[in-house]
């Protein structure tokens, strides 16, 4: 296999076409709760003052805000911390956003542990479990930069979306003509023995321990699943059918996530492979970097031939 | 625009509303009847003589918006939005019915309303976001949102507040029902709201005080707004709870109590009784 090739962080890749679309359309605008600095933001709050429309730090606000002005017809992008966005406004986005039916875009930025040493106050661990049992908000969490660009066009889409994006720069997973649509599973590995259901930033480290799989003659599949909601059942129940064992794989907690997705999909549908659910465990916080906490965190659970590492 | 209407016409629709709303409450068996009978003076001004909405053509870009914050006195909405012609008046009887879009706080799926509310505290920072997108697009917009006394303890209005003077909305219009009643008793002993004008004003508003039943005071001050160039404007509705019926009038024990058969019937035959003194004075007036 060829050794991955590392590219930019998701977030820097979603603000850069932001702001290309945003040159194009000054319809579409930009909400921020003093959070331009960690959503890449600067330059474009220089180049485009005028679509930028900042709150403060007042995350209700911003998406009650972000609400009234997409229900006005602007092409609104709300922007803020994963962490704040989907617990502090978790009220305004069932609300104003969702119930209402007003197509916000809304973007989490350093998801997940990105924050990592700054603690359980900076984490989203909770916002699938959350954001799923809200009707009307398609869920995305992007892999690489290619997922990450094919996201953030979705300004046309009618329906509200949450896009759940990471801080680190990220590896390239595929190449620009891959196939690609909200709420469809993207293969990234062929493979029959088992099955890596990944999303988000962890799909590379899927990739990863699926490479170092096949080098010990264990045939590994990975498949990206970029969309929590709407979910590709159809995939998940081929790849579910072929394989001996399926592991899903997310930096989110083990409780309410990809993984409890897929095991109530699975055992509902009568398809029961031995299953191995990887994320945060259900305990107080590791302390450290994202990558320490992912690897203690991951240790209690092994995934891979990798000596039991996530990542 | 508004086609103008005297004051005894819309004391008169106001009797009719009131009358409207405590029918709709006893047929659907719940409802909030001492603040749709508090705010339902300033609906009717608003969507007869202030606003400009086409029940039509409901989403007609330049329209101003009304986003009713404090959610649960739908009932007073959806009598005005009825009369407006936004939907047939027999879809009030539906209310609160299994599978019925007129439920106990509104929703978009009800022809009229601009916003889903019903959790406090959300309508302003929507309205702001409205007022900011009509300022951008250069239209004339305005946009008015109704908030509850008991609401104003939610932090997120106070967000809303910094932002809405932050970006200069002079094109929003904030009306407070302040019928001094919440659902324990007293706003002033739940969580005091005094000084209300200050704090607003600090927040950055031009601010009035009015008497919120009164038709000609409402509609003398709309007529003024916005209050001030470069700021958003702020009524202090001064409202009695329950208005028009004895018995409810701040009565706390009214907030969501539903009449009962023997109370609905006193309580018409009280609006009848205004009803002809309206239609008295206006007879007295004309012939004078």
């Amino acid at each position: 296999m060829q050794p991955l090739q590392l590219g930019s962080p998701n977030q820097q890749v979603f603000s850069d076409t932001l702001l290309a679309m945003a040159e194009e359309s000054r319809n579409l605008l930009v909400v921020t709760s003093d959070s331009r600095g960690s959503g890449r933001l600067v330059a474009f709050g220089k180049r485009l003052p005028d679509q930028i429309v900042e709150v403060g730090i007042a995350e209700q606000n911003l998406v009650g805000v972000a609400a009234g002005l997409a229900a006005a017809g602007k092409c609104v992008y709300a922007v803020s911390p994963a962490c704040f966005l989907t617990a502090r406004s978790l009220e305004q986005i069932k609300n104003d956003v969702a119930y209402s039916d007003h197509p916000v875009k809304l973007i989490g930025i350093s998801a997940g542990v990105s924050y990592g040493a700054l603690g359980t106050t900076h984490h989203s661990l909770h916002d699938f479990a959350v954001l799923q049992a809200i009707n009307n908000i398609d869920i995305v969490a992007p892999a690489d930069n290619f997922e990450t660009r094919r996201c953030a066009g979705v300004r046309h889409a009618p329906q509200t979306t949450y896009i759940r994006l990471g801080k680190k720069a990220m590896h390239r997973l595929h190449t620009p003509d891959t196939p690609f649509a909200i709420g469809r599973a993207i293969p990234v590995r062929q493979g029959s023995d088992v099955a890596f259901l990944a999303t988000g930033e962890t799909v590379e480290t899927a990739v990863q321990a699926a490479d170092a799989l096949a080098e010990r003659g264990v045939s590994a599949a990975v498949l990206s699943i970029h969309s929590i909601r709407p979910f590709d059942e159809e995939a998940v129940l081929k790849m579910a059918k072929q394989v001996q064992a399926i592991v899903t794989v997310e930096e989110h907690s083990v409780l309410g996530g990809l993984g409890s997705r897929v095991a109530s999909l699975l055992l509902q549908a009568g398809v029961t492979p031995r299953l191995r659910i990887v994320g945060i465990p259900d305990e107080y916080t590791w302390t450290g970097s994202q990558q320490d906490i992912l690897n203690t965190m991951a240790s209690r659970r092994r995934v891979g031939g990798d000596g039991g590492r996530l990542a | 625009m508004a086609i103008p209407m005297l004051n005894s016409e819309l004391e008169h629709k106001s009797i009719q509303y009131r009358k409207t709303i405590l029918t709709s409450i006893a047929h659907a068996g719940a409802g909030h009847t001492g603040g749709s009978l508090s705010c339902v003076d300033i609906l009717n001004v608003l969507y007869n003589q202030v606003m400009n909405v086409d029940a039509g053509n409901p989403s007609w870009p330049q329209r101003d918006r009304y986003i009713h914050s404090k959610g649960h006195s739908v009932e007073a909405l959806y009598t005005v939005l009825a009369d407006k012609g936004f939907f047939p008046a027999e879809m009030l009887a539906t209310m609160g019915r299994s599978g019925s879009h007129w439920v106990g706080h509104p929703t978009r799926k009800v022809p009229g309303v601009e916003q889903n509310t019903g959790a406090l505290g959300h309508g302003l920072s929507v309205a702001v976001g409205m007022a900011i997108a009509a300022k951008q697009d250069g239209l004339p917009s305005r946009v008015f949102t109704l908030m509850g006394d008991g609401e104003l303890s939610e932090g997120s209005i106070w967000e809303a507040s910094m932002s809405a003077s932050y970006y200069k909305l002079d094109n929003l219009v904030v009306i407070i029902d302040r019928n001094t009643l919440q659902i324990t008793g007293r706003t002033e002993s739940v969580m005091a709201q005094e000084p209300l004008a200050a704090r607003f004003e600090a927040f950055g508003y031009a601010v009035r005080t009015v008497d919120g039943n009164d038709i000609a005071a409402l509609l003398d001050v709309f007529a003024q707004a916005p209050f001030a160039a470069g700021k958003p404007s702020l009524i202090i509705a001064r409202t009695t709870k329950g208005k028009g019926v004895s018995f409810i009038e701040d009565a706390v024990d009214w907030h969501h109590h539903v009449p009962t058969s023997a109370e609905l019937a006193i309580a018409l035959d009280e609006l009848a009784q205004a009803e002809q003194r309206v239609q008295d004075s206006y007879a007295t007036s004309t012939t004078r």
